[in-house]
């Protein structure tokens, strides 16, 4: 991790880098931000780490804490949503016992996301399971892809 | 055998969801497997397009031959080898595959500019679109034109900006071009945040050359050297094509140093949005581009006086900017052939919903919104009946079925309180509740508020607090009159577009729809649509007793034995609606 930061803040001064594209390389190289990584970029660059956390906290594209293995995202634009998003969401949570905000389960190996939309209304309700995109989601079909990921995950 | 047959397969996110890639790499495979003579193969040419639209058909393939374009719809990798045998090969095209009479009528009243070539050219192939005549237009400006005439051609044409407020864009240039400073900015606003509006996304993966040659000419028109597109991390497909075509043109000399030789600079990066609605408003994305929490400023001074790093930047939307080339290259009188009197051109909408034919539509101004619905549409979906149409996303309202007459241009949507805005169309049938659509609307804008101005942050988080309370059966009286009372106050006093336009979707469902609002305090939601508000029993003809909405239940309220009629228990049920979602027989019914 130490090489990895080091890496990252260097680039910064070379390209007079700012601090979303620095955060989001710092996501791309974690799967998240760990709080460590701001504290030592705000020591290096002498930037307050208020800035960090004000622009990590802002968008709704980073994470403070670690995500799951897999990751479901699913859309909750208006097409999606007047089709039927939203159950499909609480049966995903129910699916996976989570509860209030929590979306990430206690093992780890599945994260539930939301997202306002994703451009793919034609095909709604969609669902993104690991960056691949599913359209015209039903709770059957999400259960077969839930089966064959949990599959993966045990052998 | 035939000769010069070109296959092209949908591959916007939409053909790929539906499997796109694996169709393709079919062809490929096949083509390659059945020892079909090589001077054939050489004459046969496969590529992916881009959206053509009808992404509910997916995936959709092209067989073109010398005389004809055949068109197959729902096309799976398993179907490929029946249409290389019999129709590439055999020449026989397989009929009962083709596309039908709806596809014909989907495309029939749309006019195709900013899509022309969307769906139709390889978009990954810069030599594809210079094929069609692109980067005609930069050549044309370059040769023969002065930034003034450019500018003059653009206000001629009448375009206005097609992400939302509708400013007209030669004015947006010229103000730009008469700011003295050493350095400017164009930006390209492709931050589409709107849910239920696809086209940008569409345009920037079908063809992404006209955006960066629209962005060329801006530039040159306004006099700026360096250019940005801040695009949604949420489009990885557009995003990575847009890179690509970047690449490209900066090779060919389209962008980059002295571009085809004139001494003109003109260079673009790309800028990952984070994930910020509010970032859609022009001073927020500047705040973003520079590396900062995107929260807008107060106006004026305007961007094209103070813009990215306080110089002059002028800051177009992804359709505006596809518009640019065709403009140049066909004229202004062409371009203001299109439209109404003060709607120029033609505009794009995502048609969604309730509707059969769903997908991205790119109409002349002044439709009339009955001919997208019925026409382009093909009505609504499953035989039922229309509500309403909703345009312009959170910001915008709602249509009814008496107003079908209404034309789809800036003025008259303003008049019934509405927008076009970016062009999300969202068709709602019987089955939606207005309620929950305006208290949708309302949650996403709440928590996309940026918290710098009061009466947005917490105005629209009172607003949609009544809001839940009324969908959830507990409105009070006095409820609707304090909702526009409230709502006023927010448009009136909210700094930013997001605030001044996050209570229309309240507005208008309670101008047009207060009945509904009537029936909720009442204790009713009369679409069935508010969970909350409905109690859940099993209707015993119809249940088999196979246990499905008692595993799924997770009250327990649910009780049975297998094989005979289960019962829910009203006292224990919590309205999740768990048990009407996983019954296959129609045997929960709910009022």
């Amino acid at each position: 991790m130490e090489k990895r930061l080091q890496g990252l803040i260097e680039d910064f001064k070379k390209n007079e880098g700012n601090i979303i594209s620095l955060l989001q390389e710092t996501q791309e190289a974690f799967g998240y931000i760990p709080e460590e990584a701001i504290y030592r970029f705000s020591h290096e660059l002498d930037i307050p780490a208020s800035n960090f956390f004000g622009v990590a906290t802002f968008y709704s594209q980073f994470y403070l804490n670690p995500r799951g293995k897999n990751i479901i995202t699913a859309c909750c634009g208006t097409a999606c949503h007047v089709k039927g998003s939203d159950r499909i969401i609480s049966s995903l949570k129910r699916e996976f016992s989570l509860t209030g905000e929590q979306n990430t389960t206690e093992d780890k190996k599945f994260t539930l996301e939301q997202v306002a939309c994703v451009g793919a209304c034609s095909i709604a309700p969609v669902v993104i399971i690991n960056k691949k995109v599913y359209g015209k989601m039903n709770s059957d079909k999400m259960a077969k892809e839930l089966k064959a990921l949990k599959e993966g995950e045990d052998e | 055998m035939n000769k010069n047959i070109t296959i092209q397969v949908c591959m916007g996110t939409g053909g790929i969801a539906a499997g796109g890639s694996e169709v393709l790499a079919a062809f490929e495979s096949l083509m390659r497997e059945k020892n079909i003579p090589a001077e054939f193969k050489k004459e046969c040419s496969m590529h992916k397009v881009g959206c053509r639209g009808l992404c509910a058909k997916d995936v959709l393939v092209d067989i073109i031959t010398d005389d004809r374009r055949t068109i197959y719809q729902y096309i799976k990798p398993e179907m490929v080898e029946r249409i290389i045998d019999e129709h590439v090969v055999g020449g026989n095209p397989v009929s009962e595959w083709e596309v039908a009479e709806d596809y014909h009528k989907f495309h029939e009243k749309q006019v195709k500019v900013v899509l022309s070539d969307c769906g139709n050219i390889d978009p990954e192939d810069i030599n594809a679109y210079i094929a069609v005549d692109g980067y005609k237009a930069v050549e044309k400006v370059f040769a023969s034109m002065t930034p003034e005439e450019v500018i003059d051609i653009m206000k001629k044409s009448g375009l206005r900006g097609r992400g939302g407020a509708g400013f007209p864009t030669g004015v947006k240039w010229e103000a730009c071009r008469k700011a003295e400073a050493g350095q400017k900015y164009i930006i390209c606003n492709a931050d589409e945040g709107d849910p239920g509006a696809f086209m940008d996304r569409a345009v920037i993966e079908g063809n992404p050359h006209a955006v960066i040659e629209g962005m060329v000419v801006g530039a040159y028109a306004i006099g700026a050297s360096k250019g940005y597109v801040y695009i949604r991390a949420e489009y990885p497909l557009a995003v990575e094509r847009l890179k690509k075509a970047i690449k490209d043109a900066r090779e060919r000399g389209f962008i980059g140093k002295n571009i085809l030789g004139k001494g003109f600079d003109f260079d673009i990066k790309i800028k990952l949005g984070a994930g910020a609605f509010v970032c859609g408003e022009e001073t927020a994305l500047i705040a973003s581009i520079e590396g900062q929490r995107g929260m807008p400023r107060a106006k004026p001074p305007f961007p094209v006086h103070r813009g990215l790093w306080g110089k002059p930047t002028v800051i177009n939307n992804v359709e505006t900017l596809a518009n640019i080339p065709y403009i140049i290259k066909k004229g202004h009188e062409w371009f203001s052939s299109y439209g109404t009197e003060k709607s120029k051109g033609t505009k794009v909408f995502a048609l969604t919903g309730k509707i059969k034919n769903s997908g991205l539509i790119e109409v002349p101004m002044g439709i009339t919104l009955k001919e997208i619905i019925y026409d382009i549409g093909g009505g609504i979906e499953n035989g039922k009946a229309l509500k309403a149409v909703q345009t312009g996303g959170p910001s915008g309202g709602c249509i009814t079925t008496d107003m079908l007459d209404i034309t789809m241009d800036y003025e008259s949507l303003a008049r019934v309180g509405s927008i076009v805005g970016s062009g999300g169309m969202i068709v709602l049938d019987e089955d939606d509740c207005m309620v929950n659509v305006a208290k949708y609307f309302l949650q996403f804008t709440q928590s996309e508020s940026c918290g710098k101005c009061v009466p947005c942050r917490i105005g629209t988080k009172r607003l949609l607090e009544i809001m839940d309370r009324i969908t959830k059966g507990a409105g009070r009286q006095g409820d609707i009159e304090l909702l526009e009372k409230l709502s006023s106050d927010i448009k009136a006093a909210s700094l930013c577009g997001l605030g001044q336009t996050a209570p229309n979707p309240v507005l208008s469902t309670i101008k047009y729809f207060r009945e509904e609002y009537d029936a909720h305090l009442q204790g009713k939601c009369p679409a069935k649509a508010c969970r909350e508000m409905l109690t859940y029993h099993i209707i015993e003809e119809f249940c088999k007793g196979c246990g499905a909405c008692l595993r799924a239940c997770p009250a327990g309220a649910i009780t049975g034995e297998k094989k005979k009629p289960h019962k829910i228990a009203p006292e224990i049920c919590i309205k999740c609606g768990a048990c009407f979602d996983v019954c296959k027989f129609k045997a929960v019914g709910k009022e």
